[in-house]
């Protein structure tokens, strides 16, 4: 039922791989610019999602599993979790990053990006899994 | 080109001296909050006028992004930039309220997205999103 | 300020139009025109956010419901219901407004808010945390806490959607595997097939 939209699935393949590429740079470049772990993993979810409605929902799911988005759920929230668990180990407080490396700033970045990275993963991991939801609902010819 | 700038000379005009007065000492001040209440009742009569569930969820949307608005307005300093540290820039904008409503607003999509599957869930059951026929219903059971 | 009577317009819109699409699509540009008033006011973590979320994911989340549920809002007969919910909500509105007139100005630099942790931030953050984006500093840093409690607000708002609409999903297909019904029955007819 695709065929007929060529110039929409030409278009999207070409926009896919940047728009993913952005979704890294975000999270990367969170630190310095506008950006962060909730901003990238909307995106990199966004991603998905425009892959799903142009390619049907039963080939994103083969890309993006759900028992693989289901992981990655909570590997972000336990990431976040684990990093204030490692700070606690090392003598520090509760997401305290000052102890994770023996520069206090170098610490904080450490655990800044840890932290973003959770955050990113479950935010990203949270849009498919509701897409794929909603979507797999009205059966997966779409 | 010149034709559509002349066309929005006034508009231009207008809008500066419109600016001018807000910056001005005698002004309220205050307009500001009162466009974004105005936002808030219209979201407010939105939730409880409609018995559409989606257009409640909508309406709850606007509501969400009006109390959004009015944190970040809060935190606008006149004369000041992105809280962004850089060479040169002596007043920055109050980064708190950022940090407050970015979080909200992806927890918000979230709660919404678990409203959606509440009312899909709904329609599911009841073969209606109209909170009225649900009532109804509902009634016809029991009785 | 333009923008914002433009959103106010779109709001009031929202409220009159019947036709479900034309309401998600007027959410969508609403917080759009919310991203662009964001940049406006400097908060530029905030606009990217909104324009990502609200234009983005929650409009394509809203047209699935719309897709899985119905398009048309019903025309309500009754003008029972909305003249006393116009009535509470201008009253509501009158008392903020009341209220207003005890606020700081718009950009006012001695506003309380800008009085308490929020100068530290802005001093010391350069120092202690080393990045120069306050908010991200003050996100992943300072406000650890909250951000844990957010990321796990996202976490269980995902496994409620899953708890409330993956297993309908699953009954549905051992449904049509059984093949007892045709799958055109409706959802009256899904409603009885629950029932064993």
């Amino acid at each position: 039922m695709m065929h007929q939209k060529v110039v929409l699935r030409v278009v999207s393949k070409l926009l896919i791989p940047p728009i993913l590429l952005f979704a890294l740079y975000v999270q990367w470049h969170g630190d310095f610019g506008p950006g962060g772990g909730f901003q990238a993993g909307v995106i990199f979810g966004s991603a998905f999602v425009l892959y799903a409605i142009l390619f049907g929902v039963g080939v994103a799911r083969r890309v993006a599993p759900p028992w693989l988005m289901r992981l990655c759920l909570v590997a972000g929230v336990l990431l976040y979790g684990g990093t204030g668990v490692a700070s606690l180990l090392l003598g520090g407080n509760y997401l305290d990053y000052n102890v994770l490396a023996h520069d206090p700033l170098h610490g904080q970045h450490l655990g800044i990006i840890l932290v973003e990275f959770g955050v990113g993963i479950t935010v990203a991991a949270a849009m498919i899994t509701i897409f794929n939801v909603f979507a797999g609902q009205s059966g997966d010819e779409e | 080109m010149d034709g559509l700038n002349s066309f929005f000379e006034p508009l231009q005009g207008a809008w500066q001296a419109f600016e001018a007065f807000m910056l001005s000492e005698g002004s309220p001040g205050l307009f500001s909050y009162w466009v974004i209440i105005a936002l808030m009742m219209a979201g407010f009569y939105i939730v409880i006028a409609h018995d559409n569930l989606v257009k409640k969820i909508v309406g709850l949307n606007v509501f969400q992004v009006s109390v959004f608005l009015f944190y970040i307005t809060m935190a606008k300093v006149s004369g000041g930039s992105a809280p962004i540290l850089a060479e040169g820039i002596e007043q920055y904008s109050n980064p708190l309220p950022h940090v407050l409503i970015l979080t909200a607003i992806v927890v918000g999509v979230a709660t919404t997205a678990l409203g959606l599957a509440l009312v899909v869930r709904i329609r599911n059951a009841y073969g209606t999103i109209e909170d009225d026929e649900i009532q109804a219903i509902e009634e016809g059971e029991d009785a | 300020m333009v923008l914002m009577l433009f959103m106010a317009a779109m709001a009031i819109a929202m409220a009159r139009v019947r036709d479900l699409f034309a309401v998600v699509m007027l959410s969508g540009v609403f917080s759009l025109t919310a991203a662009a008033i964001y940049v406006v006011l400097d908060a530029v973590d905030v606009a990217f956010t909104e324009a990502a979320v609200g234009a983005g994911i929650s409009t394509v989340l809203m047209l699935a419901t719309l897709a899985l549920t119905t398009r048309a809002e019903k025309a309500s007969s009754d003008r029972t219901k909305s003249l006393p919910a116009l009535f509470v909500v201008l009253f509501t509105g009158a008392i903020l407004v009341y209220g207003t007139f005890d606020m700081p100005h718009y950009g006012d630099k001695t506003a309380p808010i800008h009085s308490h942790v929020a100068p530290r931030y802005i001093e010391k953050s350069g120092d202690e945390v080393g990045l120069p984006n306050i908010v991200t500093s003050i996100l992943a840093s300072y406000r650890g806490y909250d951000t844990l409690g957010e990321v796990f607000v996202i976490f269980t708002a995902a496994t409620g959607v899953l708890a409330i609409l993956g297993r309908t999903r699953r009954r549905r297909r051992n449904e049509a595997n059984e093949d007892a019904r045709p799958a055109t029955g409706g959802p009256a007819a899904d409603k009885e097939g629950a029932r064993p």
